[in-house]
């Protein structure tokens, strides 16, 4: 009871607060500023809503985000929520109406046979017009002095140059986010080559590693990939493997193959795609060029907000984002 | 390299003898040298064979059955009854909770997405309550923090944090006390939920954020429920742990007096236990403030957005913004419960200098104020969204960036050579006495090692637990983690030993201490790993240095409460015995210290291999990393899993191998070792 009468006392008047906070929330509930501010922000020709972008980490992609965002927002008066979401996990998002839209995907077979063809929740919403490579690079400086090295099958002879305090006393290979579409552990044992696989987490990391290797003339072979802004500054030189031929790649655990040639498409969720929001129009006619990308890329990694750039690129092309409406 | 690890094996069972040199122990230190022998011969004899390494990107039978469960989710979502009556309305509930949360404070879905209480009105309403259930001074605290959140630009991403982790606190709470009465009263209970405990904290939050996800989808309910899992354990330990606690005569007296159970319970068990509990809700709370941020990976909005995405970018300052204001939250938390559990200790009230009826009075008035100021937040726009114009946050940003721009370019020679003279010296050496000797030698070793602690039954235990570690065909790399979580323990002991010992014997040092361990421990990892990959690249010694910044504060808390709580009556009889303060410590603190020492170890090891996963986003691999690549890429999805049980199962082995150490009659930090050697 001595307990009970300090708590009850001062709960009660907590208790009443709440009470009368609800009574007020509710009583004034018709002067709020949101739903006055709700009217003139549907303002535009179509109604369109809200669109969750999935916000996938390399700045290609946020580029491509970006446009398609400022133009969904500024002259479609929709309401953009960008998720930051990795590859896999957007996907996941298409069944729980979480994600809507996906604006670079770099092939995926097996999410495309699950979500797309299997549980019918996504739909393809057609090519970026970018095509993607994906490789492994060695920085200019080491092309330079070690011309042969560009070749796949030399690579064991310099293995010893690229041993780390990581790389367990084989060469290293630098890889990105564990998210990114790789093959790189299967390739190293399948094409019989002494190195390990060491992730270092991004791409933010492996830009100041390659950034860092050019600079301080040290080796290093690391997982890269076109379009890159960040190629333009400094040439990475791709290393060749095995040419890819059809299905050369179909069992994960043997690749012994380079990468495809990918065509990077946009995926939307079904509910979108039906929704005839004027946003999912525009997902549908996105399209641009590898320049056009890596132009707003290097604008937003140059310190530039992501809808500054967007905005700079959108003004100087309004021909193209016309036709992308249309 | 084998003789520097050599000399270690001799020297660390060696204060046994000398301190009890009865049978037993001597017994047990030949036991003891001999599987380090063993072990060290086997190493060198059969060095490199049997070592049952798996590559990274191959997986065994299991794990691609394992993989089947995402197919057979997607396949069951829509007509599975488990699907359909649990899964879905458990979705359902926690969703519309944590939304109701979410439209009062952060963002209606909405018009111009303006929440239901503006910036101001949330301040003035939150201000409020803190000062109800606490007093004037953690109300002025709550106001300016949050008003600060809004001048570091990050108010609605800090409301989102809020709305989740009080959607899930509560739910926690819900479920949490009444699990931890329960396995408080009954030892039968506590028999069976300290494994489940022990399971909810040593799994990996990656593991079941994956599983998680694909259940109950990605956003804000399957952060909330992740949440739950990864707080509850904390609360549902220390309210146990608190009506467990009671002196036994103190029990007996209120027996002797007729109490029935519910009585006793509500009577004498439950105010006796409130400040155990209170630190549950404390600990709980904070678990669920790092846990929100993680969940960031599986949608969930908020504060951890911003993090994740500063990770991904290398962004220092833009991380170091929005981690101080995930530990300003977190201060505010803290400062908030510790000031409700003190008014409620008795007595509390008398001793107030306002009478209760004028407190009443004030109560009234600012509630009032409160409430006008959640009105004018509904009607005018700037007491609605923070106003832009007095946004310092990118000057702050800009200010951290420049710092960590000239550390990396400026100390870059001497972290290098720490990392790579630590990594050489200490870290590859005992990898590969861990890797390189063959599996069976390893096993043998220690089971012997947990023979000489514990008997056949932790013999068993370990025995049982490295068995299914290669059932699920992981062993070397358990071996690659083993390795850079006793290392990064024994530094976390150290520390928490110096730091521990510091706090306890002094009321200011503990105070000016525990805000940087609160927020040691609240910053969500991500935070630290930003500055520390720039520093120290991407490598297993990044990874160990960011378990010890998770693990060290809960060592460090843990054993300067141990030593606060030793009778004054004790020390003074020391000292005035002519003690020196040296001897103090050694002789008398430590020693009585030794339960907290114990926890202290055994938490230590539990954050520690929590951290080891997320240590692998910046390059730890071993289970680790397989765990983020099976959360990441779905034909590793088994393996993942599989990662993640492993790590239980090796959590469990250094659990029980510590916890038998410590029962042992041995000076704890010396023993807490020996299960690695």
């Amino acid at each position: 009871m001595k307990k009970a009468g300090p708590l009850l006392k001062r709960t009660i008047p907590l208790m009443a607060g709440v009470a009368a906070a609800a009574l007020l929330l509710t009583g004034c509930g018709g002067a709020s500023v949101n739903q006055v501010a709700a009217a003139p922000a549907g303002a535009g020709d179509a109604p369109c809503g809200s669109v969750s972008v999935a916000m996938n980490a390399w700045v290609g992609y946020t580029a491509n985000a970006a446009v398609y965002s400022y133009v969904a927002k500024n002259q479609l008066g929709c309401t953009v929520v960008q998720k930051d979401l990795n590859e896999q996990i957007s996907w996941q998002g298409f069944a729980s109406g979480e994600v809507d839209v996906i604006m670079e995907n770099w092939g995926h077979a097996d999410l495309t046979k699950q979500y797309i063809t299997d549980q019918q929740v996504a739909v393809d919403a057609g090519p970026t017009g970018n095509e993607g490579h994906i490789g492994w690079y060695v920085p200019p400086w080491m092309a330079e002095k070690y011309p042969d090295i560009t070749d796949g099958k030399n690579l064991n002879k310099y293995a010893s140059m690229f041993t780390t305090s990581e790389s367990g006393g084989k060469g290293q290979l630098l890889d990105g986010d564990p998210a990114f579409v790789t093959n790189d552990e299967a390739l190293v044992k399948n094409l019989n080559l002494d190195y390990k696989v060491v992730f270092s987490g991004s791409e933010a990391a492996l830009i100041q590693s390659f950034r860092t290797a050019e600079q301080n003339k040290t080796p290093l072979l690391g997982y890269f990939y076109e379009p890159q802004w960040f190629l333009s500054q400094v040439p990475l030189k791709k290393v060749a493997l095995p040419a890819w031929t059809e299905g050369c790649d179909a069992d994960a655990e043997k690749v012994a193959c380079d990468y495809p040639t990918y065509t990077l498409n946009k995926v939307m969720s079904k509910k979108f795609a039906d929704s005839g929001s004027p946003a999912a129009k525009l997902a549908k006619g996105f399209k641009w060029t590898n320049d056009d990308q890596n132009s707003v890329a290097t604008d937003i990694q140059g310190g530039m907000s992501p809808e500054a750039a967007a905005k700079k690129w959108v003004d100087a092309h309004e021909q193209t984002v016309k036709s992308w409406l249309s | 390299m084998t003789t520097l690890v050599r000399d270690q094996e001799k020297v660390q069972p060696s204060p046994s003898p000398v301190r009890e040199p009865r049978r037993l122990p001597s017994r047990r230190t030949i036991l003891l040298v001999g599987a380090g022998i063993i072990w060290i011969l086997g190493f060198l004899i059969l060095h490199g064979t049997s070592t049952l390494t798996l590559p990274a990107s191959e997986l065994t039978d299991l794990h691609r059955s394992l993989n089947q469960f995402n197919a057979w989710v997607a396949a069951n979502r829509a007509d599975n009854p488990v699907f359909l009556y649990i899964f879905t309305p458990l979705r359902a509930v926690v969703d519309n909770v944590a939304n109701l949360f979410i439209t009062l404070f952060a963002a209606s879905s909405t018009g111009l997405r303006l929440p239901e209480i503006g910036w101001f009105g949330t301040v003035g309403l939150l201000g409020w309550i803190a000062f109800a259930v606490g007093n004037a001074r953690v109300a002025l605290l709550t106001v300016a923090v949050f008003t600060f959140l809004g001048f570091q630009g990050l108010f609605v991403e800090a409301t989102y944090t809020f709305a989740l982790v009080l959607t899930a606190v509560l739910l926690t709470l819900l479920v949490g006390i009444p699990v931890g009465i329960l396995a408080g009263v009954s030892t039968r209970v506590a028999t069976v939920i300290t494994p489940v405990l022990d399971f909810m904290q040593t799994l990996p939050t990656f593991v079941y954020l994956a599983p998680l996800a694909l259940i109950f989808l990605i956003g804000p309910a399957s952060a909330v429920i992740a949440t739950v899992i990864y707080a509850a354990p904390p609360v549902i330990r220390l309210t146990a742990h608190g009506i467990r606690s009671i002196p036994e005569n103190t029990r007996e007296a209120s027996d002797s007096l007729g109490t029935t159970g519910l009585q006793r319970l509500l009577t004498l068990q439950l105010p006796m236990a409130r400040r155990t509990v209170v630190m549950g809700i404390n600990q709980s709370t904070m678990a669920a403030l790092s846990m929100v941020t993680i969940a960031a990976l599986i949608a969930a909005p908020g504060l951890g957005q911003v993090v994740v995405r500063a990770l991904q970018s290398l962004d220092v300052g833009t991380a170091v913004n929005a981690g101080l204001s995930i530990v300003l939250l977190a201060i505010v938390l803290d400062r908030v419960t510790t000031a409700a559990s003190r008014r409620a200790e008795p007595g509390a009230a008398r001793t107030g200098r306002i009478s209760r009826r004028n407190r009443y009075i004030v109560l009234g008035v600012t509630l009032a104020v409160a409430l006008v100021m959640v009105q004018l937040s509904r009607s005018s726009l700037w007491a609605a969204a923070f106003p832009k114009d007095f946004n310092i946050g990118p000057a702050i940003v800009q200010a951290v960036s420049s710092a960590s721009q000239w550390m990396q370019s400026n100390l870059s020679l001497f972290t290098v050579s720490l990392r790579e003279s630590v990594t050489t010296g200490i870290l590859n050496p005992f990898q590969s006495l861990l890797t390189d000797t063959p599996f069976y030698i390893l096993v043998g070793v220690i089971a012997l090692a947990a023979y000489a602690l514990g008997g056949w039954k932790l013999a068993a235990v370990t025995t049982a637990c490295l068995g299914v570690i290669i059932y699920l065909g992981l062993w070397s790399d358990s071996m690659v983690t083993l390795a850079g979580t006793l290392v990064a323990t024994v530094l976390v002991m150290v520390l928490g030993v110096v730091f521990g010992v510091a706090m306890g014997r002094s009321q200011r040092v503990d105070q000016l201490l525990r805000p940087i361990l609160d927020a040691g421990q609240t910053m969500p990892a991500f935070v630290y790993l930003v500055p520390f990959l720039g520093l120290f690249g991407a490598t297993r010694f990044t990874a160990i240095i960011a378990g010890i910044i998770y693990a060290a504060p809960v060592a460090i808390k843990i054993t300067a409460d141990g030593i606060a709580a030793i009778s004054p009556t004790v020390l003074e009889a020391a000292i005035s015995s002519g003690s020196t303060p040296w001897q103090v410590i050694t002789k008398v603190q430590l020693p009585m210290a030794r339960k907290s020492l114990a926890l202290a170890a055994n938490q230590g090891l539990i954050y520690v291999l929590a951290m080891v996963v997320v240590g692998a986003l910046v390059g730890a691999g071993g289970l680790g990393y397989d765990v983020v690549a099976g959360f990441v890429q779905s034909s590793l999805f088994g393996k993942g899993l599989a990662a993640g049980l492993a790590i239980v199962f090796l959590g469990i082995l250094l659990d029980r191998m510590t916890q038998a150490a410590a029962a042992a009659p041995l000076r704890k930090i010396a023993v807490a070792k020996s299960p690695s050697t």
